[in-house]
């Protein structure tokens, strides 16, 4: 009999996928410290850290002024905008700058200006490591010493926040170095003028950019768990062939170690900043 | 006659040479004149020499300015100057021994010098950590420049270094902070400071001593934010095209004069400074007279704005919104006093290097 036999083949129908109402890709990520699934809107709303294990995410620049900055809001630097040459025509540079600029919606590596922070008038200027790495070169070393200058002649104190795991842009070649002992001078003046500067370290910050401005502040606080270094871990390794302690070159490690004054996290920073910015000479 | 160092490019050049010296010796107390021959020989030994030297190639100034045999720290500082008294440590930690430095006498004055120390072979590098200093020796050199300060006597840097050790010790105790204190601190020293750089100067590690009001630079030096070889792991995972990347990296005297980082270019001997030291050695004194003889004129206040206007200038970009006029008065407006200040000289600069 036919009708009993189960038939060979059978068609099951699938749902295109596509039509499927299913999890979009930018809804959630896997928090790299703890693992968990978080949402990302959860993510946002935590100023871009897990509200289960406090891990702090990387943030753009434009993010990081819209939490720091009363209302989000600052008048972009002292004056003019400028943007990158290519003092040695360097390989591939060019294009670099072409994808940074796509990317990050930023002229180069930093945005600056002035903003107020808990009501007291502050040159701000945070570096963005997705540009190129955060790195220094011409434009975001004039770019320091600009908003120095000018927070020297408004008599205001100084916020810069540092995310620039890159250091010196190699691409700039001794142009770059120089921009070191540039922002170090212009930090000199502002000594000087007894004003205030606080640096903020975040994940990462390194070379060039740790052994000038960022290491020079009067009060130098990092967000938790920063990769905060000189030499990178894998140099060290390479060229002295030294094995590495955990937590080497992180914030806790800097702290224990005496580097820095404070460890805050994120979601505290910009009250911290405010408390902090009383301090400073009116 | 100067024997070539040994280096892969002088090879044809040493060759020649090992066999004029075996002609000589050969002939040497035997009746046989082959003047001639020696001559002929000599000849194009010099012209293979004006060959190489006259034509070298960034990389093989890097080779040069690599140098085993070439003066280091201390030949300059005992062959330039009277007498010399060391000074030792941080107060702090350490003796850097990569790190030297102390009060020397110029022309019958004291002068403070320090400079990074590499060593002659193995045995010297090991004490002086082949000239990689630590934390400990940029405070170090720090405490004798303010030493300087205090007792007005002018400051003479050498450098030479691959870079600051790159090490657990250097981070753990804040290489970085030593290097920006250093940078922020020399930017307003009250006294003259020349900065010579007399073999390597590697990025951050030279700097660290290498704020001044004259930078001056022998002319097989080299000066560079990264080494060719890291330059070449990065763009082309290959440490070998260390070669390729020392010519897009700008690292020699001439190109370095030309991008404004240096003031002046010290001739070395042909062949390099390790051809003849004494030589050398007596140039860069001389430069150093003539340097600290202008700078002596210089009051403290003008030594300050010179030298900050001088790293103030230098940085290559392009206005996409030009400083307006009208932001200029705003930076310079005081509200509260209803007075102006003095416009401030307006400090971009768009230049186009090549």
């Amino acid at each position: 009999m036919d009708w009993f036999r189960k038939p060979k083949y059978m068609t099951v129908r699938v749902a295109k996928k596509d039509k499927k109402p299913g999890i979009p890709d930018n809804l959630v990520t896997r928090c790299p410290s703890c693992s968990e699934i978080i949402f990302n809107t959860e993510i946002e709303k935590a100023d871009r850290t897990c509200p289960k294990c406090n891990h702090h995410f990387q943030m753009s620049a434009q993010g990081r002024l819209a939490i720091l900055a009363d209302n989000g809001e600052f008048i972009e630097q002292t004056s003019g905008k400028i943007t990158a040459a290519d003092p040695l025509n360097f390989p591939g540079y060019k294009e670099k700058l072409a994808k940074s600029k796509k990317r990050t919606n930023l002229e180069d590596a930093i945005l600056a200006g002035i903003c107020t922070i808990g009501g007291i008038k502050t040159g701000l200027a945070i570096t963005d490591f997705g540009f190129m790495g955060g790195s220094m070169g011409s434009v975001l070393g004039e770019e320091v010493t600009r908003l120095i200058e000018r927070s020297i002649e408004e008599k205001i104190p100084v916020v810069i926040v540092s995310a620039s795991g890159g250091g010196a842009r190699m691409q700039e070649g001794i142009i770059s170095l120089m921009q070191m002992a540039k922002t170090s001078a212009a930090l000199s003046r502002l000594a000087a003028a007894k004003q205030m500067y606080i640096s903020v370290l975040t994940d990462p910050t390194g070379g060039g950019v740790t052994a000038s401005f960022a290491m020079l502040g009067d009060l130098i606080v990092a967000e938790p768990k920063a990769l905060i270094m000189f030499a990178g871990p894998r140099v060290i390794e390479q060229t002295i062939r030294q094995h590495l302690p955990k937590r080497f070159q992180r914030s806790e490690f800097l702290l224990e170690h005496g580097m820095i004054d404070m460890i805050v996290n994120r979601q505290n920073l910009k009250q911290t900043l405010s408390r902090l910015l009383t301090i400073s000479p009116k | 006659m100067a024997q070539a160092g040994g280096l892969d490019f002088e090879k044809s050049l040493v060759e020649l040479e090992k066999k004029i010296e075996e002609i000589k010796n050969f002939t040497d107390g035997r009746q046989m004149d082959m003047q001639e021959e020696i001559q002929q020989l000599e000849e194009k030994a010099q012209e293979l020499r004006e060959g190489i030297y006259d034509n070298l190639t960034p990389w093989q100034i890097v080779q040069i300015s690599r140098h085993l045999k070439r003066p280091h720290t201390l030949d300059y500082i005992h062959g330039m100057f009277a007498d010399f008294m060391e000074m030792h440590g941080d107060r702090a930690f350490i003796d850097d021994r990569a790190m030297v430095g102390g009060v020397a006498w110029l022309d019958d004055k004291p002068v403070m010098v320090l400079g990074t120390q590499k060593g002659k072979d193995t045995k010297e590098n090991i004490v002086c950590n082949f000239g990689l200093p630590l934390p400990e020796g940029y405070r170090k050199a720090l405490r004798l420049m303010k030493f300087a300060e205090k007792f007005n006597m002018p400051v003479v840097t050498l450098v030479d270094t691959a870079g600051a050790y790159p090490g657990l010790e250097g981070e753990e105790r804040g290489v970085a902070e030593a290097i920006a204190r250093n940078l922020r601190e020399m930017a307003y020293l009250d006294v003259p400071i020349v900065v010579v750089i007399i073999g390597e100067g590697g990025s951050g590690g030279a700097l660290g001593i290498g704020v001044g009001d004259r930078v001056l630079m022998l002319s097989n030096a080299s000066y560079t934010v990264i080494t060719p070889e890291g330059c070449a792991a990065i763009l082309w995972k290959d440490r070998a095209q260390a070669a390729r990347a020392s010519e897009i990296l700008k690292i020699t005297a001439p190109d370095l004069k030309r991008l404004g980082v240096i003031d002046d270019i010290i001739p070395e001997p042909e062949g390099g400074a390790h051809h003849d030291p004494q030589v050398v050695i007596e140039q860069v004194k001389t430069f150093l007279q003539k340097h600290l003889a202008e700078l002596s004129k210089k009051t403290v206040n003008q030594l300050h704005e010179d030298r900050y206007r001088k790293y103030r200038s230098i940085g290559f970009f392009t206005d996409v919104i030009p400083q307006t006029a009208e932001d200029e008065e705003r930076l310079v407006e005081k509200p509260a006093t209803g007075k102006k200040t003095v416009k401030k000289k307006k400090t971009s600069e768009s230049n186009d290097v090549q």
